[in-house]
């Protein structure tokens, strides 16, 4: 009794099915049911000649967004200017830094012309070998 | 029509499969093989930069191509399932090359599509889905909390026989349909509950399409009647509102007679209805 396919059998189906297989890999058909794909539709809810405002400030916002199809960044309005925020951030450096440096520290902390603190970078004190 | 459908049997008797290009904007029968044209990836600068590999000669790169309502899938060719006028739509802008195939036929009964807005009638309410009735094969099932700012606690102010304008996440041939009232955002967006008075009537799914087309000459003489409102659900109904039961009710026998008419018959009952 010989149970399974024999070998030649065996080898055949494998062949088919790899032939299958890399025909499928080639082949790119899809199917879609849906209609939106297909053709451009509007927006399903109209109002004329100011029926309903909402549905007319809708009908604005989604025909646009079906034209225009590019999705770019909004740009945020800054409450506070980019200059603005690099300046702030130079002498915040300063006042926060004072606050953690020693008594001695402080002294290296000058403040500007504007009043903003800035720490000032002294020449370190080295050992001076005596001359003889 | 009658020398069209004269060549569709010639060439079906004949046994011969049709190339797709030819036959772009004419009417196919169900039971033709269409040809997809095949493209050889000969770009070589620019474009997505990949050049296929050949395993042998026979074998040649195909691009992506969608078939759509109407057409299956057959091997590598396509397979008309319904009668109709075939279209074709070039791929747009970044999209992926091949286009979209489908043939433009008519019907009255929907089927429901993922994705379709459709206006459903409530029919039943039964703890915590509603049971709306979209003109398919079985009523859809949508949740209470499918809405804008719906919660356990908020419930929203639907009842038995109102009209819902919402879309579908789950529709295919094997589960209920499910439908919902908001976006993948959570946002509303024009969907939900249809408000107060107006006229439900149905037309053929063909004709919502030409309707719903961008450059629409209908819509735009019946937008300067008078002040209306009309909301289109992909499954064949149409809901019309105005100031007066008798300007809805000529708008809907508009709607519905513009199907067989002919351009200018239109333009002679604008013209009469402006007048008056």
């Amino acid at each position: 009794m010989q149970r399974g396919l024999d070998s030649e059998t065996k080898r055949q189906l494998e062949e088919e099915e790899k032939k299958i297989i890399s025909e499928e890999h080639w082949c790119f058909i899809i199917e879609e049911q849906s209609f939106l794909l297909c053709e451009d539709l509007l927006y399903g809810r109209m109002s004329f000649r100011g029926f309903n405002p909402e549905v007319e400030k809708l009908m604005l916002q989604m025909n646009s967004k079906n034209k225009t199809e590019e999705v770019e960044g909004e740009t945020v309005e800054l409450d506070v200017s980019d200059e603005e925020m690099a300046r702030r951030y130079e002498t915040l450096v300063g006042t926060i830094g004072k606050k953690f440096a020693k008594k001695r520290d402080r002294v290296n902390y000058e403040e500007d012309e504007n009043g903003h603190v800035k720490p000032t970078v002294k020449a370190k004190k080295m050992f001076l070998k005596p001359q003889d | 029509m009658a020398g069209v459908v004269a060549v569709a049997a010639e060439s079906l008797a004949g046994g011969r499969a049709r190339a797709a290009r030819t036959v772009l904007d004419q009417v196919v029968l169900p039971g033709e093989e269409l040809l997809l044209p095949e493209q050889e990836d000969a770009e070589g600068p620019g474009g997505t930069g990949e050049r296929p590999l050949r395993l042998n000669a026979g074998v040649r790169a195909r691009v992506r191509v969608v078939c759509g309502p109407g057409l299956r899938r057959c091997g590598d060719r396509l397979l008309v399932t319904k009668c109709g006028r075939l279209r074709y739509k070039e791929p747009g802008g970044s999209g992926g090359g091949g286009g979209v195939y489908w043939v433009d036929s008519q019907q009255k009964r929907y089927v429901p599509v993922k994705g379709d807005h459709v206006i459903g009638i409530v029919t039943a309410k039964s703890g915590d889905i509603f049971k709306v009735d979209v003109g398919g094969s079985e009523p859809a099932s949508l949740s209470y909390l499918a809405f804008e700012g719906a919660t356990k606690r908020n419930r929203p102010n639907v009842q038995v026989g109102d009209l819902i304008y919402g879309q579908f996440v789950v529709a295919n041939k094997d589960m209920e349909p499910e439908m919902v009232c908001i976006d993948s955002c959570g946002r509303a967006n024009g969907m939900g509950v249809i408000g107060q008075d107006g006229l439900l009537f149905k037309v053929t799914l063909g004709l919502i399409r030409k309707l719903l087309a961008p450059d629409c000459e209908i819509l735009q003489e019946v937008g300067k009647l008078y002040p209306l409102e009309i909301v289109f659900g992909m499954n064949g109904r149409i809901w019309v509102k105005a100031k007066t039961i008798q300007q809805t009710l000529i708008l809907a026998n508009i709607l519905e007679a513009c199907e067989h008419m002919t351009a200018d018959q239109r333009k002679q009952i604008f013209s009469r209805l402006a007048e008056s």
